[in-house]
């Protein structure tokens, strides 16, 4: 593996960006040094506190269209290991991987002692840094931990103050983002000390309801309770509060980003908007540790394509696209190209702009979709066989057309086509300077 | 003759049903088109992605109403229409390289949960004044008489063989569709509360003025007549059968007859359909003689690689001039032909070559080169005017030069699948339906 992954994230250093969050694919010491076998560069630990009871079952899950797991939910607490096995194995894995990262997450009750003593001793077993975990958003904050701590800050500024009156590694505080500005909670972190922040943790969630029984998943005897969130779902939420904690002036604190990240793709984003290391969970849950090989290749491979030759040379560079909506320019104009020979004829992008958009792309000769449709269930339809037809029928043109004067240029004809390349947005000149909503009411 | 045993399992289906698990992710491929090309190329529209969506959200109760919604024989079509050059040939995803969506599999999956789970259709509405009868039971007629009694009117079927489903029943082979299954579709009509009059032979100027009488419009769905004759000598003896009788007889015995050497003369469907039997049926060897070219043979494609997978051997350019034999047929004395200029069609005419002839040995013949016109037949039903031997019929409406009677079917379009028969069963339907409420009120 060549070097240009390596990573120094608030003073932990790893081999490649790449860490398993907490969670289930953390949890032991077996299971961190196959991943580390695997390629993960670091993993912090599933959060270490006094162990929990468990209930069965825990996780329930979203799919779409016949695709498994789009969205992971769980009602799992923290490990329901003694807290000195886990430290046990932590060493026992320092020791054998002294250049991967183990973090430890940790979760206790609020008190200064309680937070003293399992930050010593998380330091003691050789952890390079330590999380706290101020974010799962089910079970443990009914006992007055987890997000409870992370939803208000002054607790998470206390907190994190007394962690760092004894901590001599760096300390990441993992993130809710079940609050209305998830910067509030960051800024009290930082003024605790924190050196770093995670973001994000799961969402509150019920991912359905069983149409037999009436039960909310997971299923516990009849009964369910709201879970955390997570998986390629919530990826989007997680990057918009990314760009809000990594954009922000006043923070300036490395972020680890987290939340739907499956592939090297989405890490490059996360990156782009200014993570220094990313956190995968959900994705190692559904194919195992296998996947980083694909991270860190594809990753690689894409950085050499464009020019990049470590992971700071484009961290952060997408930031400053970012902006209010008052400052985009009102006079920029595109509008949709439908490229004749790629369509299909599904005509999907039709009926998305009639019933979803403008009624800007249109079909030869019909002024409404109802119309098409009638004409087409009037015609009479036979089974071509030679013998009896001379020519078939000809079943007139489906490939839609748009009408550039009326197209607003929305995008979604372009996001519903299912051929790539055959739906073009493309920039016509709208003869008019750049100006902004905020230009143009000033005067 | 082969056991019963040995006809289930020699007969059995060539498309095996789809499980829960498949047909979900097949039914999850849908792009869901708008104004989808599957529907429109389907005879009877069906609401193709509507009824897929409807197995992919498990709503299959639903989709199977879809289906039945546009097409009573759901059912059958869903294992006998020729999808490739239906629904399935017309699949967008063709166009992406992609594999098309599998509509015949996903229809039966459909249909397989409606009939399985004893699933009814909703009651129709109470009766209203207007009587319909129909002349023939066969899948043009079922689906008139079900449109009509859905839409409230009483409605009778006529038809002179012991079953109801014409050549659902009799005619189709039997690896597609059973007697069975087409049972299944004819009690649902049945069901609806059409009433059925079997083994009732139509026919002399009493009986049909009689029929004038007691109803309101009659809706003549008669199909074709027998096979027509190969006009060669030695065609009349023992061993020569023709693939419609060959086909009906096995389905009504489950099993038949074969010879050893079996010679099948025709290019359609049917040829095919008679000529794989007859292997099933435990004949050694089987040719089949096409007077034209592989080009320009009318059976699909489908059906002639099924037939080439099995062992089927294509003589082209053969064209039979006498069959020999002593007390029964022993040898097709054949000629060989070239293609000529091509007709007013566009299809080049085959032609002898004088001194080719040479002898096939054999001790079956099957032909199969097309069902005579029931011209005879239908001359008996005043006003009505026929072309080519077909009813001529208003193709929106299905209504005869007279106007108390429509017609559909292979009467009308000379033999084409059961879809097209629907189809033109349901168009008629409608349009009597608007007739009826015209004259009733």
């Amino acid at each position: 593996m060549s070097d240009k992954l390596t990573t120094n994230f608030a003073g932990i250093q790893s081999p490649n960006p790449f860490w398993l969050a907490s969670g289930p694919p953390a949890n032991c010491r077996d299971q961190v040094m196959r991943a580390f076998d695997a390629g993960w560069g670091g993993a912090v630990w599933k959060t270490i506190g006094e162990p929990i009871v468990n209930v069965s079952s825990r996780y329930s899950s979203v799919d779409w269209n016949g695709l498994r797991m789009m969205g992971l939910n769980n009602i799992e607490l923290i490990s329901d290991r003694p807290i000195e096995d886990n430290f046990k194995e932590i060493a026992e894995v320092k020791k054998l991987y002294p250049k991967h990262a183990v973090i430890a997450s940790l979760m206790v009750e609020s008190r200064r002692e309680a937070w003293h003593d399992i930050v010593r001793r998380a330091e003691d077993a050789g952890s390079d840094g330590l999380e706290l975990n101020f974010g799962c958003p089910h079970g443990m904050s009914e006992r007055g931990m987890g997000s409870a701590v992370g939803q208000v800050p002054e607790y998470a500024r206390m907190i994190t103050g007394w962690v760092k009156e004894v901590a001599r590694t760096p300390v990441l505080v993992k993130l809710t983002p079940n609050v209305g500005d998830i910067r509030a909670i960051a800024r009290a972190a930082k003024a605790g000390g924190a050196d770093g922040l995670s973001a994000i943790n799961t969402l509150n969630s019920i991912t359905g309801v069983d149409l037999d029984t009436f039960t909310p998943r997971p299923d516990v005897g009849g009964r369910s309770s709201h879970g955390g969130y997570c998986g390629p779902a919530v990826k989007p939420i997680a990057l918009h509060m990314v760009q809000q904690l990594a954009g922000d002036p006043d923070l300036r604190l490395p972020v680890s980003g987290i939340g739907g990240i499956s592939g090297w793709r989405e890490a490059a984003e996360f990156i782009l908007l200014g993570c220094g290391t990313v956190q995968v969970c959900t994705a190692a849950m559904h194919y195992g540790y296998r996947i980083v090989e694909d991270m860190i290749d594809g990753l690689s491979n894409w950085m050499d394509e464009k020019g990049f030759h470590t992971l700071d040379d484009f961290r952060g560079i997408s930031l400053d696209r970012v902006h209010e909506w008052k400052h985009l320019d009102l006079n920029y104009k595109i509008v949709a190209r439908i490229d004749a020979d790629k369509c299909i004829g599904c005509d999907l992008c039709y009926i998305a702009c009639w019933d979803g958009a403008h009624q800007c792309i249109h079909l030869d000769g019909h002024p409404a979709p109802s119309e098409v449709e009638a004409a087409s269930r009037s015609r009479i339809a036979v089974t071509p066989i030679a013998k009896l037809d001379a020519e078939r029928t000809k079943v007139p043109s489906r490939i839609p057309t748009v009408d550039e004067a009326e197209c607003v240029g929305c995008n979604l004809c372009w996001l519903v086509c299912p051929v790539p390349g055959c739906i073009t947005m493309e920039q016509v000149d709208s003869g008019k300077a750049p100006e902004s909503w905020e230009q143009r009411t000033r005067s | 003759m082969i056991t019963e045993q040995e006809f289930a399992a020699r007969f059995s289906e060539i498309h095996p049903p789809l499980g829960r698990r498949e047909a979900l992710v097949e039914a999850n491929r849908c792009l869901y088109c708008f104004d989808a090309p599957c529907s429109n190329a389907c005879p009877t529209h069906i609401d193709v992605p509507g009824f897929i969506k409807k197995i992919a959200s498990e709503n299959t109760g639903g989709s199977a109403l879809t289906i039945l919604n546009a097409n009573i024989l759901g059912l059958s079509c869903s294992r006998v229409c020729p999808v490739d050059v239906l629904c399935e040939g017309a699949c967008v995803l063709h166009r992406y390289n992609q594999r098309p969506i599998e509509i015949g599999r996903l229809q039966r999956h459909a249909m397989d949960h409606f009939y399985g789970a004893g699933r009814h259709l909703p009651a129709p509405p109470a009766a209203r004044p207007g009587r319909v009868a129909c002349i023939g039971a066969g899948p043009a007629a079922l689906a008139c008489a079900a449109r009509l009694r859905q839409a409230g009117f009483s409605v009778t079927i006529f038809d002179k063989r012991p079953l109801a489903g014409g050549l659902n029943t009799y005619g189709v082979a039997e690896y597609k569709l059973s007697p069975a299954d087409s049972q299944k579709e004819v009690e649902l009509v049945r069901a609806l509360g059409v009433e059925f009059r079997l083994g009732v032979e139509i026919g002399g100027e009493f009986r049909i003025r009689e029929l004038e009488q007691q109803f309101d419009f009659l809706f003549l769905a008669v199909g074709l007549g027998p096979a027509q004759p190969l006009q060669i000598p030695g065609e009349n003896l023992p061993g020569v059968i023709d693939a419609l009788r060959l086909i009906a007889e096995y389905k009504t015995h489950k099993g038949a007859r074969v010879g050893r050497r079996v010679v099948v003369i025709g290019g359609g469907n049917t040829a095919i359909d008679a000529a794989t039997a007859a292997l099933r049926l435990g004949a050694e060897q089987v040719h089949v003689l096409y007077r034209r070219s592989e080009a320009e043979m009318p059976a699909f494609q489908f059906e002639y690689d099924l037939a080439k997978q099995e062992g089927i051997r294509f003589r082209w350019l053969t064209q039979p001039v006498a069959l020999h034999g002593k007390d029964a047929v022993e040898a097709v004395e054949c000629v060989r032909m070239e293609l000529g200029p091509p007709d007013r069609r566009g299809r080049r005419q085959p032609q002898a070559i004088p001194g080719s002839n040479f002898q096939l040995e054999c001790d079956m013949v099957i032909p199969s080169i097309g069902q005579s016109r029931l011209i005879d037949f239908l001359s008996q039903f005043r006003e009505i005017h026929l072309a080519g031997g077909c009813v001529a019929v208003d193709p929106a409406t299905g209504q005869t030069s007279n106007p108390r009677y429509f017609a559909g079917g292979d009467c009308v379009n000379g033999g084409r699948e059961v879809v097209d028969a629907v189809a033109e069963g349901n168009r008629a339907a409608a349009a009597i339906a608007r007739r009826l409420e015209e004259i009733h009120g």
